[in-house]
């Protein structure tokens, strides 16, 4: 048995209670899945690493949560392949720590490096380079899955249906104790960047469509709080890693140290209401003129490119008791209009958000719940208060569906049920590997529950 | 599941013919509830009630009766309704209560008790049921429908007045003790509402519509409040009022 408590995600939007349990081993866990010694059961179990998905998927109400966060082991790295095994609760953090100084970067990282491999794998995370190297599973080589149905081992070759259910299956098919994965090796902890600004959407767009594929990593900042005519002003950042030699002299005998953890923390709740439509749309228009009209071979840090956030530990406090909602969608390559759309929407509704994402995705991968797909992918930051952001987020719902695009449910707090499988039409992919691991239906979330994917268990 | 704007899936109302859960229903249904139970004493109202929220898009409707008379029945009632709704609710509503006629509940010591009885001990008995479900479920809110004649009670309708205060306080404290449970508390206090209830009752200031009372609470649920006025204006009317020294108040119309 364990302690229980409050849990909710970086959006600390809906909380809910559960009972926590810390299993030292992959043994410890195997007892959870078999349902428990006498818990609660019926109220089912999920696993859940840093909570750093913005919704619900990593809560279970009434159930247990699995805290994997001592499966951290990381194992030796392969001088030759790259391949290194590591446990679920490992944390990208922990992984470069270890990695970088041996010249190996992780094949994907997204927004922040506090997030765990498990965790990476069950939404399948996706980061600046999608475009060329595709989502985090695609890195994986094998992984063990212990499951109500026993401890698996699966890969793109062994089991391929299980392996894909489980890449963006948020967890529902099992907790993932160990992973091996293919990183990426590196010279040096820099990457040369170059900064391009646009005064409208199409000239970015534009920009990425022709010359993305000069760059391993892309992404735009997109100002959405903009009035109309200055909405969709966007800063463009490239990059590639840097060789030693484009590091000045002075840097190149320690050009691989890896990155700090958080050196500010922020402590209390902000008051509500401190990021409204003024402050929001300010600070975005200090940081778009703040950005350089071009500059190229720019060196920046790790974090200063791929995790602007983790110096600020707890940064999600900013937004105040009620918190916020990530919304991301991706749309195919021909239908720019909807990010266009979605951008105006905004605007026009005078819905503050900070600084929203645009990437341009590469092709998906076989997994029918990973969320990438081959086009463009936009992720809008939005604070809770604004009486009109449910109705807004709704009708985003609907353009995004009716384009065949889908929302990204690590983020997702607030779908509507019915759209899930119009948006995951091999939905039932996942579902036929759910009934064949977990028959009796254990593995299950606050996510899993809000929109309706375990059938009639919860019913009962 | 409530998502991030508060808005549930499933609901129990506690009283599902009042007009101000009907229109709290309609709201809900509209923004994706589909389960919901109503609970009520007249089969007739509740089939008309059940057939609505099935025309607004909810799936299928279940409906029993209860007898607010009977608070030792009040546990039984909930369990009920809960079976009914499949296990798990995401929002009790409890609505359960009566205005009563003042100059009977006031000299008729046995109509005194059941004034009490259907707006306080019934509804507070309920609430314990309904709590201890939420806080297994580990979430779930219950929402309580006090009153402004509650906040401070006045001489023409004291009876009734003074079981809401009860009611009021009491669900303040089990929201209290429902903290980090995951489960919570919503306090509603609407003022002169115009309903079948209130009918041919003469209006007091800021008087409202059942539908500005469900905004209220659906905008409350949204926003995690603890306690929500209807008409919003409310909440400032009655920081003075409820300061005001015993003679003035004593004098004021209504």
């Amino acid at each position: 048995m364990g302690d229980g408590w409050l849990l909710a995600g970086w959006g600390r939007t809906s909380p809910s209670w559960a009972r926590v349990v810390t299993p030292a081993d992959p043994a410890e866990l195997s007892v959870e899945l078999s349902g428990g010694e006498g818990g609660e059961k019926g109220a089912g179990t999920i696993a859940r690493g840093l909570g750093r998905s913005y919704g619900d998927a990593a809560q279970c109400a009434g159930g247990t949560v699995i805290d994997v966060g001592r499966l951290s082991d990381i194992g030796p790295i392969d001088p030759e392949s790259g391949l290194v095994t590591v446990g679920g609760g490992t944390s990208i953090q922990h992984l470069l720590e270890r990695s970088l100084p041996e010249g190996w970067f992780v094949p994907v990282t997204p927004g922040t490096r506090l997030v765990s491999i498990g965790g990476a794998i069950a939404a399948d995370v996706h980061g600046k380079n999608h475009h060329r190297d595709g989502s985090f599973c695609g890195h994986v080589t094998s992984l063990t899955l212990n499951t109500p149905s026993g401890v698996l081992s699966t890969g793109p070759e062994l089991d391929p249906e299980l392996f894909w259910a489980t890449a963006g299956g948020m967890g529902l098919t099992g907790v993932v104790t160990d992973a091996t994965v293919r990183m990426k090796p590196v010279e040096t902890n820099r990457v040369v960047v170059d900064t391009e600004r646009f005064t409208d959407l199409d000239g970015v767009m534009a920009a990425m469509e022709e010359s993305d594929s000069g760059y391993q990593y892309s992404v735009a900042w997109v100002d959405a709080a903009a009035g109309r005519g200055r909405a969709g002003r966007s800063v463009l950042t490239r990059g590639d890693h840097a060789a030693v030699s484009d590091l000045p002299k002075a840097h190149r005998d320690r050009p691989l140290e890896a990155p700090h953890p958080a050196r500010v923390r922020v402590r209390r709740t902000a008051p509500s209401g401190l990021l409204n439509a003024f402050t929001v749309s300010a600070f975005n228009a200090a940081w778009y003129s703040r950005a350089p009209r071009r500059r190229s071979g720019e060196l920046q840090t790790i974090t200063a490119f791929f995790h602007p956030l983790d110096g600020i530990d707890g940064w999600n406090l900013l937004y105040g008791r009620r918190g916020f909602l990530q919304y991301q969608f991706a749309v195919g390559p021909d239908r720019a209009d909807v990010v266009h759309q979605a951008v105006r929407l905004l605007s026009d509704s005078g819905t503050p958000s900070f600084l929203a994402v645009l990437k341009r995705f590469g092709s998906g991968n076989p997994g029918p719940l990973s969320f990438p797909i081959e086009g463009w992918t936009l992720a809008l930051d939005l604070p809770l208060g604004p009486p009109q952001l449910a109705r807004i987020t709704d009708q985003l719902d609907e353009m995004v569906a009716q384009a065949g695009g889908r929302v990204y449910l690590a983020k997702d707090a607030r779908l509507r049920p019915e759209l899930l499988e119009v948006m995951y039409p091999r939905l039932s992919e996942l579902q036929e590997v759910r009934r064949r691991i977990d028959p009796s239906g254990i593995l299950c979330s606050d996510l899993s529950r809000r929109l309706g994917m375990d059938g009639a268990r919860m019913a009962g | 599941m409530n998502d991030a704007f508060g808005r549930p899936q499933s609901m129990v109302v506690l009283a599902g013919t009042s007009e101000i859960a009907r229109a709290v229903v309609r709201r809900t249904v509209a923004d994706r509830c589909r389960t919901v139970v109503l609970a009520g004493r007249n089969p007739t109202t509740l089939a008309e009630a059940a057939a609505e929220a099935v025309a607004a898009g909810a799936d299928d409707v279940p409906t029993l009766l209860f007898d607010a008379g009977d608070p030792t029945g009040a546990r039984d009632a909930v369990d009920r309704c809960f079976a009914a709704a499949g296990g798990e609710v995401d929002v009790v509503l409890v609505a359960v209560g009566e205005l009563g006629d003042q100059s009977v509940d006031e000299t008729d010591p046995e109509r005194t008790a059941a004034m009490l009885t259907v707006n306080f001990t019934w509804p507070a008995a309920a609430m314990v049921a309904a709590a201890a479900r939420l806080r297994t479920q580990g979430h779930g809110r219950l929402v309580v429908l006090s009153s402004v004649a509650g906040v401070r009670v006045r001489r023409a309708n004291f009876v009734y007045g003074s079981s809401k205060a009860g009611l009021d306080a009491f669900s303040v404290g089990l929201g209290e003790a429902l903290r980090g449970s995951g489960a919570g508390v919503m306090v509603v206090r609407p003022g002169f509402v115009r309903t079948k209830m209130t009918l041919g009752r003469p209006e007091a200031p800021f008087a409202t519509t059942a539908d500005v009372v469900a905004e209220a609470i659906t905008d409350g649920l949204a926003s995690g409040a603890e306690v929500v006025w209807a008409p919003g204006a409310l909440r400032w009317v009655f920081a003075v009022l409820k300061n005001l020294p015993a003679t003035i108040w004593r004098r004021l119309p209504g």
